[in-house]
């Protein structure tokens, strides 16, 4: 991991086992709710083995980043473009996985010049969060666990095989969840909640954009993806046979859309 | 019965298929050297992983609530597994002196040649397991019921010990299993079975596997250089930073199986599945013979004394009703009048139970501990894991309780004769 001063605190970033070279270009993960940068495992080291400098960061109070866990996305976005000051990268692509896409959005809306490409990856705008889940990601994290994982994979997703061996995608994201701090996730979706951004600004985006969507996602449905990828000029959508979390349901599948765009 | 496994999508196969093969080919060059580099999953040659096994490992983290797991060649392999994954010269442990004689057979005898140290502590009693941690210690270990003792571990209580440490606890669970109760929900982090029992139920392999609840935060800890340290055996690579959840059995696996190569073979995983698919109801059945047995024995003037949790006077009677109300197990001991000439005149004279060493069977087993699986300890040690010179340890099958109960009848007759 490779450690920078964000906004005054220590910011964590897995960088593959390699040394950060801000002279690579640079690719920048952000994970989504009550997760960490191992959700990007797979992708994040291929890139980092393969030409980038790739950051995959821990969210300030998620993972080894300490600090306060912010509470909008515009937060959340400044608190990126921080981190690309700290490391001293001029332009860098970004990726974001759910909550994580929306910090990317928010950071190209506010920033473009700063992003080279856009890859939102199981992304809808607006990201309505049901008040069931909001209400127990507050009062019962456990529960919320629980239904973050059932439906941040395809529906049944324990009657598959795990492309990790020996890894069950189920139990992997629950045991992530519960190592995330008090609160953590009923501010991440409070936040995904709450986002609201202009519309006529995404309409301007002039960033590559590539549009990850799953056709099983029950988190962040297909058609809304779909939806997002047409009205960002000239994004491209691609569809995966998988859940909202496709990093790790189908991680190869999720590295080659990703290789396609980042490597173009 | 299901997890880990949708039917084959090349054949329509229902059952698991066997993929009876040591390597698998590579697509081409890049996905080959991306495999090696960890940049993608996959499969690369069966010592480190196998799709059979891997249904198998899936199906038991699964069943036991854990991120993930690995199948070992026995569940000797999977203890050592942990314990080397975890330290090396000059580690620690502390350990239930009511355990299988095979694993304290590991644990006193040949992990200190390696410089691996163990102490041992009466399992119920949580104070002695706190004083016996020391600066160096790296893993608390006990089984869910001790074999053949049948102690029941305050589960709970060591793992808030454990938690208060920052030490891992693994429990050995081989005796309770999945369906009577769930380690990694009463508080442990990690949980290995000796998958040859109850799991498999037939008795017809050797099989071990280790499950990971992915929640110990070894970075916390800073006692785990293995997990959170640069590992010269893989570029460089520091498993707690690769996966959050799952540092322990990437290391497990990418140098345990890499190096010490104790793996499961396919069939066997196959063979450990057909069982793994009626265990809670085989289970059921055996608890149920048990306390049928149980209180038949009790009843027996020719029987000393009785040691299992369904019965007031148990030292775990109490717990075993609050950790697993379905009946906690089909193993019990009992001493026979007479010392051990009776015993031996005993398992002679039994004709339904199989002399043999080994549990959980479909078939009912009987064996002396103190000259067959803990022979190696001595008295004190033996008295430790209360185990007496007649001491006889049954494991209580899936037959007719009346046939069980009218050959042990028989049996306890002819052994005071």
């Amino acid at each position: 991991m490779t450690q920078f001063i964000v906004q005054g605190y220590p910011a964590y970033a897995y960088t593959g086992s390699r040394e950060f070279d801000p002279k690579l270009p640079s690719i920048v993960f952000v994970h989504g709710a009550a997760f960490d940068h191992s959700v990007w495992q797979w992708q994040s080291r291929y890139f980092a083995h393969h030409g980038f400098n790739a950051l995959a960061v821990d969210l300030p109070g998620h993972g080894r980043s300490p600090g306060l866990v912010r509470a909008t996305i515009g937060e959340w976005s400044a608190w990126l473009m921080a981190l690309l000051d700290a490391a001293a990268i001029e332009k860098a692509a970004l990726v974001g996985h759910s909550m994580g896409s929306l910090v990317t959005l928010e950071a190209t809306l506010a920033a473009p010049g700063r992003v080279s490409k856009l890859a939102l990856v199981g992304t809808s705008v607006p990201m309505p969060v049901g008040e069931a889940f909001l209400a127990a990601a507050r009062d019962d994290p456990p529960v919320a666990f629980d239904m973050e994982a059932t439906w941040g994979h395809v529906r049944n997703v324990q009657l598959t095989q795990s492309a990790v061996p020996g890894m069950t995608l189920l139990g992997a994201s629950r045991s992530l969840n519960e190592r995330s701090r008090a609160g953590a996730l009923h501010a991440d979706l409070a936040a995904c909640n709450a986002y609201r951004p202009s519309m006529d600004a995404v309409r301007a985006i002039g960033v590559p954009t590539l549009v990850l969507a799953g056709r099983r996602d029950q988190m962040t449905l297909f058609k809304a993806g779909k939806a997002l990828a047409s009205e960002i000029p000239g994004a491209k959508l691609v569809a995966l046979d998988a859940g909202h979390s496709m990093m790790s349901e189908a991680p190869r599948e999720t590295l080659a859309a990703l290789r396609d765009f980042l490597r173009d | 019965m299901h997890a880990g496994q949708s039917p084959d999508p090349a054949t329509g196969s229902r059952a698991v298929p066997i993929y009876q093969t040591a390597s698998f080919v590579f697509p081409d060059a890049d996905t080959a050297a991306a495999l090696f580099n960890m940049e993608t999953p996959g499969h690369v040659y069966s010592r480190l992983s196998n799709p059979t096994v891997a249904v198998f490992e899936e199906r038991m983290a699964a069943l036991e609530g854990g991120a993930g797991a690995i199948a070992t060649s026995s569940g000797q392999a999977a203890l050592h597994l942990a314990v080397v994954t975890l330290m090396g010269q000059g580690g620690h442990i502390v350990a239930s002196s009511s355990l299988y004689g095979g694993s304290h057979n590991l644990l006193s005898y040949t992990l200190p040649r390696f410089g691996i140290h163990t102490t041992f502590v009466p399992a119920g009693d949580v104070e002695a397991w706190g004083r016996a941690i020391k600066p160096e210690t790296r893993l608390i270990f006990g089984e869910s019921v001790g074999n053949p003792s049948v102690d029941v571990l305050d589960i709970p209580a060591i793992a808030a010990l454990a938690n208060q440490r920052a030490i891992p606890f693994l429990v050995d669970a081989t005796v309770t299993t999945p369906a009577l109760g769930r380690p990694l929900e009463q508080g442990a982090h990690l949980v290995m079975h000796s998958a040859t029992k109850f799991l498999s139920g037939h008795g017809v392999v050797i099989g071990g596997v280790l499950v990971d609840g992915g929640r110990f935060d070894w970075n916390a800890s800073g006692r785990f250089p293995t997990l959170t340290e640069p590992y010269e055996g893989f570029h460089g690579m520091v498993f707690s930073e690769e996966s959050t959840a799952s540092a322990f059995l990437l290391r497990a696996r990418r140098e345990g199986l890499r190096d010490f190569g104790a793996c499961m073979a396919p069939m066997t995983a196959f063979q450990i599945l057909q069982g793994l698919e009626t265990l809670p109801v085989r289970m059921a059945r055996h608890i149920e013979n048990a306390s049928k047995v149980v209180a038949y024995l009790a009843g027996r003037k020719e029987v000393e004394r009785v040691h299992h949790p369904d019965l007031a006077g148990h030292a775990g009677h109490g717990l075993a009703r609050r950790l697993y109300p379905r009946g906690c197990s089909a193993i019990l001991s009992f001493e026979v009048k007479g010392g051990r000439e009776a015993g031996r005149k005993f398992i002679e004279a039994l004709s339904l139970f199989s002399h043999l060493a080994n549990i959980g069977d479909a078939k009912s087993l009987v064996i002396h501990p103190a000259t067959t699986t803990h022979f190696r300890m001595d008295d004190a040690a033996l008295a430790a894991a209360g185990i007496t010179p007649g001491t006889v340890r049954l494991s209580i099958g899936l037959e007719h309780p009346d046939d069980l109960i009218d050959d042990l009848g028989r049996a306890l007759n002819a052994s005071q004769k």
